[in-house]
């Protein structure tokens, strides 16, 4: 409750700064990217045990596919400020995962395949960037462990706007750029270009993607996943889980982060308001 | 340390045996507790003591991180996630010292700006402006060499532009950059050798400043501190001794700064870095825009307005070397504003126009700090061409003309009469009566 009231209160002092000027800062040349309501944004924000849940199941049903994990391991989907499947399930779904790990040699001196262990990556289909591109007709799916944190969304704001725009950024602490954008691009797909627009072989529009091209086909569309927990099967809400879910993956310490963090700055707080008070103290009798 | 003669008495045995030998309690007494600072510092002097802190924690932490992290281009980003992920408090650790950096620039800004201002420069403060400026020479170097690190995308594509700046001076002398950059890099482009070195210089170079360090706060402590006036310490009233009056009023500022600092490490650890460099370095891909740490931003502006023309002159092969010499001429005239400042009044709360000439400065260097930020093209470049040439006016032209030119208010007789509000301003009511307990 006070955590919400103290995220209210530093999102409506930025809003004062940035009242009025936000509609003047979108100079937009490109698709704008809405800002989406992330239950791990701010400085408040934690993540939604249950949305990662249904964002891995995503990953695993859909991006999986073509896309890899590896800087995760199974064991992760395990520990605490994550998803935290029970272990048995996780190690049960490591054996069954269909990209086996590379183990090796034996005592033939020969590499070998078995099946992932909880202290394993979460594999993608290909071996190598080489193996991927021949397979996917030269494109390369990127490995999408650190998405959510390699993009971010750009602004082009009037020179007057930058500064108090950041000063928003900072007192609301919003770094979702990278999740916004993933959201932006994973829900930016359209049928059919607008007119105009040459569309090259075997490529998709796209509103957000640099240049409009993406070589991804649409991934998500209502119905192709079957939520377990009645969340309505629609591709928003695909988008929103799996961005969530990658989100973590991306930063998986940030439920501690910011527990940890308003302990410190509390500490802080305090502590200076007394240093200051000793301050005024000690300087009582010397005016300066 | 200092030409204060130390205070210190030492009342037991063992403090007498130790004076006797190796006087160190007294100078560190002479020069940290009963020093005379003056009774009207503000809190813009308490980033002297903070820029101390950032420089420890910088050192702490990155002793810390060496200890997982593995300097080769195969490894080395690699590492850093495993040091996000895997290490105990790994996160926090890498977040203090990448952030550090920032917040360590960010003093270090308010600290020189607050020097220009009260004319912290001038005589007979040279050497230590000097030594600052060396410091702040060498903490870029550092910083930039740590960028180079994490050996993700924005790391790399920024080691391989700055290096290349050398190759410039193969206009002066066909083949001198080239051997140059081919030297600093180890080979033929920038790769795991470069990061292998880029790591040794960039443990080794904190040390040096730690050294630098303790030379300027050794000169420092022989010149006095300048205060808000910019007058000398004339009388005994002037100054109160360093403990407990300095040292309580450094101990709010920094624990102020400290709560700015950890509002970045735990809420927004990745906000002033850039999202490439999540992305694994890769030579054959070029990022589209190729920026560097936000601190860095006001010189890159000034290298980058150097195109092929600058305000109309054409600059043909050598506008390179001209974006180079005065990017490295934009820092090291810093050095030169204790005679390039004709004023003999250092504060400009007493300078009516320079002033003003000041707060237009600050506002030239965050104008170039934005354009830094944007791409090189159209307007942006023109703003920046414009706004390089106020930076160095500021310097050439403000500081000697002004100084001879400008009628300086009436100056208070020492720093007590301007704190008791004698001479200019009207007494306070009770002021003179009142005692002054020291």
């Amino acid at each position: 409750m006070k955590a919400r009231f103290a995220q209210s209160l530093g999102a409506s002092l930025a809003l004062v700064m940035s009242a009025g000027i936000a509609v003047a800062a979108e100079a937009g040349h490109e698709a704008h990217i809405e800002r989406q309501p992330w239950a791990f944004s701010g400085f408040t924000g934690q993540f939604d045990k249950a949305q990662l849940q249904r964002g891995f199941q995503v990953y695993k049903e859909v991006c999986a596919a073509c896309h890899g994990l590896k800087r995760l391991y199974f064991r992760n989907l395990v520990q605490p400020g994550g998803p935290e499947f029970p272990e048995e399930a996780v190690k049960k779904l490591a054996a069954e995962w269909p990209n086996q790990i590379t183990d090796g040699p034996n005592d033939q001196g020969k590499m070998f395949e078995r099946p992932a262990l909880l202290s394993d990556p979460i594999r993608g289909p290909y071996h190598n960037d080489q193996e991927a591109r021949a397979a996917q007709n030269g494109a390369l799916p990127p490995d999408l462990t650190l998405i959510a944190r390699a993009r971010n969304v750009e602004r082009n704001p009037s020179w007057w706007v930058h500064p108090f725009l950041m000063l928003g950024d900072i007192l609301q602490s919003y770094q979702e750029g990278g999740a916004d954008y993933v959201y932006a691009l994973l829900t930016g797909f359209e049928e059919t270009p607008p007119a105009g627009f040459e569309l090259a072989e075997g490529k998709y529009y796209n509103k957000v993607f640099p240049g409009h091209q993406i070589s991804m086909p649409p991934p998500l569309s209502d119905g192709v996943v079957t939520y377990q927990d009645g969340t309505p099967a629609k591709a928003e809400n695909y988008a929103r889980d799996v961005v969530a879910f990658l989100s973590w993956a991306a930063d998986p310490s940030l439920d501690q982060r910011k527990r940890i963090g308003w302990q410190v700055i509390l500490y802080l707080i305090v502590t200076t308001v007394l240093l200051y008070f000793g301050k005024r103290r000690i300087w009582s009798a010397v005016k300066h | 340390m200092s030409g204060h003669a130390s205070g210190y008495e030492p009342t037991s045995r063992w403090g007498k045996w130790w004076d006797e030998r190796l006087p160190i309690f007294r100078l560190m007494h002479g020069s940290f507790v009963d020093f005379p600072t003056p009774r009207n510092l503000n809190y813009l002097w308490t980033f002297g003591g903070i820029l101390t802190f950032c420089l420890v924690a910088q050192i702490v932490t990155g002793v810390v991180l060496a200890m997982h992290y593995q300097p080769s281009d195969t490894a080395a980003f690699n590492s850093i996630e495993h040091i996000r992920r895997d290490v105990n408090y790994g996160w926090m650790i890498r977040n203090m010292h990448a952030v550090g950096a920032s917040m360590f620039f960010f003093a270090v800004y308010v600290h020189i700006f607050r020097g220009l201002y009260y004319g912290s420069y001038k005589a007979p403060r040279e050497v230590l402006w000097i030594l600052g400026v060396i410091i702040l020479l060498v903490m870029m170097a550092t910083a930039f060499m740590g960028y180079t690190l994490p050996w993700g995308q924005m790391s790399f594509w920024g080691v391989t532009v700055i290096t290349n700046l050398f190759s410039a001076l193969d206009t002066i002398i066909n083949g001198l950059g080239t051997a140059i950059v081919e030297w600093l890099w180890g080979g033929y482009s920038v790769s795991g050798v470069t990061l292998n070195r880029f790591f040794s210089l960039h443990y080794l170079l904190p040390f040096v400043l730690a050294g630098i360090v303790g030379l300027h706060i050794w000169a420092l402590h022989v010149a006095g501190q300048n205060n808000p006036t910019g007058l000398d310490l004339k009388e005994p009233t002037d100054s109160v001794p360093m403990h407990p009056y300095a040292t309580s009023k450094d101990a709010v500022g920094l624990f102020a700064f400290l709560i700015l600092y950890a509002w970045f490490i735990f809420f927004l650890p990745d906000y002033l870095g850039h999202a490439d460099n999540y992305i694994e370095a890769d030579p054959l891909v070029t990022p589209p825009h190729i920026v560097p740490e936000w601190y860095f931003l006001p010189f890159y502006a000034i290298l980058r307005a150097f195109t092929s023309s600058f305000l109309g002159i054409p600059l043909g092969q050598y506008a390179k070397l001209c974006g180079v010499v005065a990017m490295f001429s934009a820092v090291l005239i810093i050095a030169f504003a204790p005679w390039l400042d004709t004023s003999r009044v250092r504060s400009a709360k007493y300078r009516p126009i320079f002033k003003w000439f000041f707060w237009f400065f600050l506002f030239t260097c965050l104008a170039l700090g934005y354009l830094g930020s944007k791409p090189a093209e159209g307007v942006y470049v023109t703003w920046a061409q414009i706004f390089t040439v106020c930076y160095f006016l500021y310097f050439l032209v403000v500081m000697p003309v002004v100084g001879l030119i400008e009628t300086p208010s009436k100056l208070p007789r020492s720093i007590t009469d301007a704190v008791l509000g004698k001479g200019s301003a009207p007494l306070p009511k009770g002021a003179a009566a009142a005692p002054e307990v020291r």
